[in-house]
C-alpha cells in the first residue's frame, strides 16, 4: 500500500509538466480558482495546504491507493492537432445506407447560434421554470412540432434514440394494454438495431417476443403490444388500417416508428390508429455522428398521458396569470417514483430535440413539404433509372429508400461504389438498398447510375419522363401541419437568429452565472473541447461505414477508454449507454449476467440505501431485480448493520448493490471498503454510482476500493455539456470478471455463439460517439496533474462555501471530520415555523440574485444542495455567498417581524421587470431591495421573463403543445 | 368485536374506513394523508367489480410533488368509485372524510376490520409521524 503511495509521488516529483509554467497550460483556464485564491481558501479553512485539506476529508484507506498513470497535458493548440490527426483518419465517403441515420444539411445559422452557443448548450435540465423559459419555449415547439406530425395528441421532450424510444414504448405498452397477452410482436421490417434493443428490454422485463411479418400473424389474444416501422427498413411502405383495427379488437397497443420526414407526406399515425408513435428526429438538422447524439420523439394519445416515459413541457401560468412554461407530470418519473416509475429515463437529448425543433421552423412547413417532395421525387427518378436498366425494385411502395435485387451483382456494386467514395448498404449477395436524403441532387443520382450500370455509356430517359407516384394513394397525407405561427415566421435568417436570441437571453447558462446544482456538476465545457463536434470528419460519419473509414473514431475510443480505466481502476469500458440511467440499466444486466453464467441463477436482489437518487431502484426494477432499501443514520452515512443483515438474510439471492459514492448527501463515507465488502461476502457484486465522481478523479478509484462496475456520467465529469438536459452520455467500466458481459457488439451484428454480452443497449454501440471528443479533449489537456488538481479544486471550493455559510444556515451532513465532499447541503426547514419560508422561497429569492437555484430538497426534503465544481473563481463563490447571506439577512428581518411573513421579498420571488415597473407597487418592501438586494446587481441584473410558476394550473390544465393565442 | 354501521377505522397507511350497512365500506384517505401530500392534482381508481386482496395496490393518488400508492386497506368486490374525483381531484384536499372518499367496497372478512385502527390509536400514530 504505502508502495503506491511513494510511486504516485516519485512520478508527481519527476513529472515533465512541473517545470513548464503553469498559467501557460490549459488547467489554469479550466480551473476557476488562482493559486492565490486557493491559499487563501486553504487558509480560511484552517488548512496549511491542500495535502492537508484533502488528507482530513478523503478516508486513509482509499486515498490514493493507485496512480493515475496518463501523459503529460497537452496545450490547448497541441491537443487540438492530435485531435485532428485523429480526424484524418476517418474517410468521409457519401452514404446512402440510410437505416434510421442519413444526410442533413444542420442549417448554418442553427449550428452557430444554437448548437455551438454555450448559452443554448451549458443550460441545465429546466426543472427551475423561471430561469428555463427560452427552452423550454423551444422544446414546447419541438412537442408541437411531433404532435403535428404524428397525429398524436402527448409528445414528450424527447428520448435517447429510436432504438431504445420503442423499447421504452413496449415497456409503456405493458402498462397501459388491457390485453391479457403477455407477448410483444414486432413486424421484421425494423431496422435491425431498434429489434436488438427492445429484445434486450424484453428479456429483463420477462416479455416474449415474436418477430415476423404483420400481414401474415395471427392477431389475436397474446400480444398486449405490437411495434411497426413505416416506412420499413426495406423501404417499403403497407398500409396497416386493417391490421391496426383488428389488433385494437384485442386490446394490442400499437406502436408505429415513424419516419419524421415521410410524415410530411404520409399519413400521420394518429390517423392510422396507433397508440404511440416513435422515431428518430436526426434527419432535422442533427449531424449523423457516427450514430449520436439524436433525439427520439414518443407521441401518444391523451389516454396515456400519464404513462408515457420521459420529460414533458407544459404550458400553466405564472403568479401574475401570464403565460409560462414547466415541466409537467413529473410525479410520473423515477426522482419521484423510484422503482415504480414510468422509466428509469432522466434525461432527454434537450439540445438535439431543440435543434430539430429550430430546423422545423428555419424551414417551416412549405420548405419541410419541399425537402421530403424532393427526396422522394429524386428516389423515383433513382428507381426508374434503374428499371431502365432491367433492375428490378423489390419494393413499389417507398419514400426515400428503395431494395434493388442485383443478381448476385452486390460485390462488384458495392465495390465499384467505393472507388467513387460511395457507400451503399449491402443486404445480401442478391440485394442492395439506397436511400436518399436531403443532400442528394441530380448529379448524384446519375453517379448512382452510373455505379449500377454494366454498360461503359448508359441511356437513361427518367429523367425526362415524369416518375409515378410510389407512394400508396390511400396513404397520402391530406391534414395540414405546422400551422402554428412560429412554424411560419421566422424564415429570414435576421428574424430566425433574433428569435433564437430573444429565448437563449431568457435563461440562465453558464455563459451568465455559476449553476450551483448539487449532484450535477455543471463545469467549465471549453470551447476547444467543443471544437470537434463541427468537424465532418467526426459529425458525417455513418455508423455502418466500413471498418477501415473508420480508424480514427477507434482510436479515440480505445485512447479514451485507456484514459478512463486510468482514472477508474477498471479494466475496460463499454461507450454505448447514452445516459447515466442507461449505464445503471447496462451495468446491473452485467451482474446479472455474469451470476447466470456462474449457474447462479436465483440472484435478483438489489440492495439500495435509502438515500440514494430515485433512478436507482428505477433502473434496478427495468433490469428484472427485486428492490431492497438500506437504511441511513442520522448522519446520512449507511447503516452497516442493516446493511450486514439484509445482505446475510438474502445471500442466496443477492445480486448487486448500488452505491453513490461519495455519498448522494456529499459525504467521502469512511466505511466504502467496508460497505463493499460486505455485499461481495455475501455473493453480490457492488455497482458504485459514478454520478459524483468529480469529487474522485486522481484521488481514489472506484474499481480499486470495492466497485465490480460503474457507470461515468461524461457529461458531470468529463465536460460534455448538459444542453439544457441532454445529451448525456453514460459508459460503464467494469472489472475483469465482468469483461465478457458487456454490451460490445457491432452495430448489426449477431453475437457469436457461445458469446456471454448482455445484447444492444442503445442503438449503437459507442452510443453518442461524436461528443466523445469532448472527453477526450478535456482529459489530454488537464493531465494528471490537472485533473487532480481539478477534484481538489471541487471538494475546496464546497468546503469553501459550506464554512462561509455555516454561521447562517445549518449544513446537514458533514463527514468525519466536520467537512464535506464536492457538495454541500443546506438545511431550511427550521425557518418553516419561524418564518413561514420554504426551500422554494428561498431558491426563487436567489434567481433576484441573478443565480440559478440549486438542487432543491434532494437527497433531504426541505435543503438545498450546493456543488460549485472547480471551474468557478473565488470571486463568483464569494458572489453567491452573499446572495445566500443577503437571503438570510431578509429571513431574520421576517423572523423579527420587520418584513411581513406573507409579503416579502422571498414568498414574491423571483420578481419580473414587469412587476417591479409596474405602475401599482403594494407590497411592504421597497421596488429597489425587490429587484437589487445588492448593489452589484445594478451592473449585472438577470430579469426573470416570469414570475413563479402556478404548478397547480398546468396541472390541472395539461397542454403539451403551443396554441396560436399563446402569443 | 363486531362491525357497527358508521363505525370509522384507519389503517396504518393512513387510509380511513367507514362501515356501512350491508357489508359494504366506504374508503379514503385521512386528513392527515392529504395534508402530507399537498395539492392533490390526480387520482387513479380501481374498476368496478375488481376483486381485491388486502393490502392490494388499488389506487394512486398523485399531488405536485408525490405520488403515493393506496394500498386496500381491506379485501372484497369493488362496488363503486367516486367519478368526482377525475376532474376534481381536489376535494380530497377539501374533504377528505366526506366528498373526497376513493371507492366502495363489499367486504367478507371481518378479522381485518378488526385489525384497524380505533381513531384514537390512530391518532396516536399521526401524533408520533408528525
Amino acid at each position: 500500500m504505502d508502495d503506491s503511495i511513494n510511486k504516485s509521488n516519485s512520478k508527481q516529483n519527476n513529472s515533465p509538466t512541473n517545470s513548464l509554467p503553469i498559467g501557460g497550460m490549459f488547467q489554469s483556464r479550466h480551473i476557476g480558482l488562482s493559486e492565490d485564491d486557493k491559499k487563501t481558501m486553504l487558509n480560511f479553512l484552517g488548512f496549511k495546504d491542500m495535502e492537508e485539506c484533502m488528507q482530513s476529508i478523503v478516508p486513509d484507506d482509499i486515498y490514493e491507493k493507485s496512480s493515475l498513470e496518463l501523459e503529460s497535458p497537452l496545450s490547448e493548440e497541441a491537443a487540438i492537432a492530435r485531435l485532428k490527426r485523429l480526424a484524418e483518419k476517418n474517410y468521409l465517403y457519401k452514404s446512402y445506407i440510410g437505416q434510421g441515420y442519413y444526410n442533413t444539411h444542420t442549417p448554418k445559422v442553427i449550428q452557430r447560434n444554437i448548437l455551438e452557443n454555450p448559452g443554448w448548450y451549458t443550460s441545465y435540465t429546466p426543472y427551475q421554470p423561471e430561469i428555463s423559459q427560452g427552452r423550454l419555449e423551444a422544446l414546447l415547439n419541438y412537442q408541437t412540432m411531433i404532435s403535428d406530425l404524428t397525429g398524436l395528441e402527448i409528445a414528450n421532450a424527447s428520448l435517447l434514440d429510436e432504438a431504445t424510444a420503442a423499447a421504452e414504448a413496449m415497456a409503456m405498452a405493458k402498462r397501459v394494454s388491457k390485453s391479457s397477452g403477455d407477448r410483444f410482436f414486432i413486424d421484421e421490417d425494423c431496422f435491425s438495431q431498434t429489434i436488438a434493443v427492445v429484445e434486450t428490454r424484453a428479456k429483463s422485463l420477462g416479455i416474449g417476443i415474436d418477430i415476423g411479418s404483420i400481414k401474415e400473424v395471427d392477431l389475436n389474444n397474446n400480444y398486449f403490444g405490437l411495434l411497426t416501422q413505416y416506412p420499413g427498413a426495406s423501404g417499403d411502405i403497407m398500409d396497416l388500417s386493417s391490421h391496426i383495427s383488428k389488433a385494437k379488437q384485442h386490446h394490442t397497443i400499437v406502436i408505429m416508428i415513424a419516419d419524421i420526414l415521410a410524415l410530411m407526406l404520409l399519413k400521420s399515425p394518429g390517423e392510422l390508429g396507433a397508440d404511440i408513435a416513435v422515431g428518430s428526429t436526426q434527419r432535422f438538422g442533427t449531424p449523423i455522428g457516427f450514430g449520436g447524439p439524436h433525439a427520439a420523439y414518443m407521441a401518444t394519445r391523451k389516454d396515456f398521458q400519464r404513462s408515457i416515459p420521459g420529460r414533458i413541457v407544459g404550458v400553466s401560468i405564472d403568479q401574475h396569470d401570464n403565460i409560462a412554461y414547466r415541466l409537467a407530470l413529473q410525479t410520473r418519473e423515477q426522482h419521484i417514483r423510484r422503482e415504480k416509475a414510468t422509466s428509469n429515463i432522466c434525461t432527454a437529448q434537450a439540445l438535439l430535440a431543440i435543434i430539430a425543433g429550430f430546423y422545423a421552423i428555419f424551414h417551416g412547413s412549405e420548405g419541410l413539404r419541399q425537402i421530403a417532395a424532393k427526396i422522394n421525387r429524386l428516389t423515383r427518378i433513382f428507381a426508374h433509372g434503374l428499371s431502365e436498366m432491367n433492375y428490378e425494385i423489390l419494393n413499389q411502395n417507398f419514400f426515400d429508400t428503395v431494395s434493388v435485387k442485383t443478381n448476385q451483382h452486390t460485390q462488384t456494386i458495392i465495390d465499384k461504389a467505393l472507388e467513387h467514395r460511395i457507400n451503399l448498404r449491402a443486404i445480401d449477395s442478391k440485394t442492395i438498398g439506397v436511400a436518399i436524403d436531403e443532400t442528394v441532387d441530380l448529379e448524384d443520382i446519375e453517379l448512382l447510375w452510373e455505379i449500377f450500370s454494366h454498360k461503359q455509356s448508359q441511356e437513361i430517359n427518367a429523367l425526362s419522363e415524369e416518375p409515378t407516384t410510389s407512394l400508396p394513394e390511400s396513404l397520402k397525407r391530406n391534414s395540414n401541419v405546422l400551422q402554428d405561427p412560429v412554424f411560419n415566421r421566422y424564415h429570414s435568417e435576421t428574424e430566425f437568429m433574433r428569435y433564437a436570441r430573444l429565448l437563449c437571453d431568457k435563461d440562465i447558462a453558464l455563459d451568465k452565472a455559476m449553476i450551483p446544482l448539487g449532484s450535477c456538476t455543471m463545469k467549465l465545457t471549453a470551447t476547444s473541447e467543443m471544437l470537434a463536434i463541427g468537424w465532418p470528419k467526426f459529425s458525417s460519419i455513418h455508423p455502418l461505414a466500413p471498418e477501415n473509414q473508420i480508424q480514427g473514431y477507434r482510436q479515440l475510443f480505445d485512447e479514451l477508454q485507456e484514459m478512463l480505466c486510468q482514472i477508474t481502476g477498471f479494466s475496460a469500458f463499454s461507450f454505448e449507454p447514452n445516459a447515466g440511467s442507461q449505464g445503471e440499466y447496462a451495468g446491473l444486466l452485467v451482474i446479472d449476467a455474469y451470476h447466470k453464467n456462474r449457474g447462479e441463477t436465483g440472484r435478483n436482489i438489489c440492495l439500495i440505501p435509502k438515500s440514494a437518487h430515485g433512478t436507482n431502484p428505477a433502473s434496478a426494477m427495468m433490469a428484472g431485480m427485486k428492490v431492497i432499501s438500506i437504511n441511513c443514520d442520522n448522519e446520512g452515512n449507511i447503516d452497516l448493520d442493516d446493511l450486514k443483515s439484509k445482505a446475510k438474510l438474502h445471500q442466496q439471492e443477492l445480486s448487486a448493490a448500488m452505491i453513490t459514492y461519495p455519498s448522494t448527501h456529499g459525504v467521502f463515507e469512511t466505511t466504502i471498503r467496508e460497505v463493499c465488502a460486505i455485499v461481495h461476502e455475501h455473493g453480490g457484486q457492488v455497482y458504485i454510482d459514478g454520478a459524483n465522481m468529480n469529487a474522485m478523479v486522481g484521488i481514489c478509484y472506484p474499481g480499486e476500493f470495492g466497485g465490480d462496475v460503474s457507470h461515468l456520467n461524461l457529461h458531470k465529469t468529463f465536460c460534455i455539456p448538459h444542453g439544457g438536459g441532454g445529451p448525456g452520455v453514460g459508459p460503464i467500466g467494469v472489472l475483469k470478471h465482468l469483461e465478457p458481459f458487456l454490451p460490445n457488439l457491432g452495430i448489426n451484428q449477431e453475437p457469436s455463439s457461445g458469446s456471454n454480452n448482455i445484447g444492444s443497449i442503445s442503438a449503437v454501440p459507442w452510443g453518442s460517439a461524436s461528443v466523445l471528443p469532448i472527453s477526450w479533449m478535456y482529459i489530454t489537456m488537464m493531465g494528471r496533474q490537472g485533473l487532480r488538481a481539478a477534484t481538489e479544486s471541487a471538494i475546496l471550493s464546497a468546503n469553501y462555501i459550506a464554512s462561509r455559510l455555516k454561521q447562517y444556515y445549518k449544513i446537514l451532513y458533514t463527514g468525519h471530520s466536520g467537512l464535506v465532499a464536492h457538495e454541500c447541503i443546506i438545511d431550511l426547514r427550521e425557518f418553516k415555523q419561524r418564518a413561514d419560508i420554504e426551500v422554494d422561497d428561498v431558491a426563487k429569492r436567489l434567481i433576484d440574485h441573478g443565480f440559478h437555484p440549486p438542487t432543491i430538497s434532494f437527497p433531504v426534503p426541505g435543503t438545498l444542495m450546493i456543488e460549485p465544481t472547480e471551474s468557478e473563481s473565488k470571486k463568483e463563490l464569494d458572489r453567491f455567498c452573499d446572495a445566500m447571506i443577503s437571503i438570510r439577512d431578509e429571513i431574520t428581518a421576517i423572523e423579527s417581524g420587520e418584513l411581513d411573513r406573507l409579503d416579502n421579498p422571498l414568498k414574491n420571488a423571483p420578481h419580473t421587470a414587469e412587476h417591479v415597473a409596474a405602475n401599482d407597487w403594494h407590497h411592504a418592501y421597497s421596488r429597489e431591495s425587490a429587484a437589487y438586494p445588492l448593489s452589484y446587481l445594478k451592473k449585472q441584473k438577470y430579469w426573470p421573463p416570469v414570475g413563479r410558476l402556478n404548478h397547480m394550473y398546468g396541472e390541472k390544465n395539461l397542454r403539451t403543445s403551443r396554441l396560436p393565442e399563446d402569443e | 368485536m363486531n362491525a357497527m354501521t358508521g363505525e370509522l377505522k384507519f389503517s396504518t397507511n393512513h387510509e380511513w374506513v367507514r362501515l356501512e350497512q350491508d357489508n359494504v365500506a366506504v374508503v379514503g384517505i385521512t386528513d392527515f394523508a392529504q395534508g402530507l401530500l399537498g395539492d392533490i392534482v390526480f387520482v387513479e381508481l380501481p374498476e368496478v367489480g375488481q376483486q381485491v386482496q388486502l393490502n392490494d395496490e388499488i389506487a394512486v393518488v398523485e399531488s405536485l410533488k408525490a405520488a403515493s400508492d393506496i394500498y386496500s386497506p381491506i379485501s372484497g368486490v369493488i362496488l363503486e368509485i367516486n367519478e368526482a374525483l377525475s376532474d376534481q381531484p381536489e376535494v380530497i384536499n377539501s374533504s377528505p372524510d366526506e366528498q373526497g372518499w376513493l371507492y366502495k367496497i363489499e367486504y367478507r372478512n371481518l378479522d381485518e376490520l378488526n385489525q384497524l385502527l380505533s381513531p384514537d390509536d390512530y391518532n396516536d400514530l399521526c401524533q408520533s409521524e408528525s
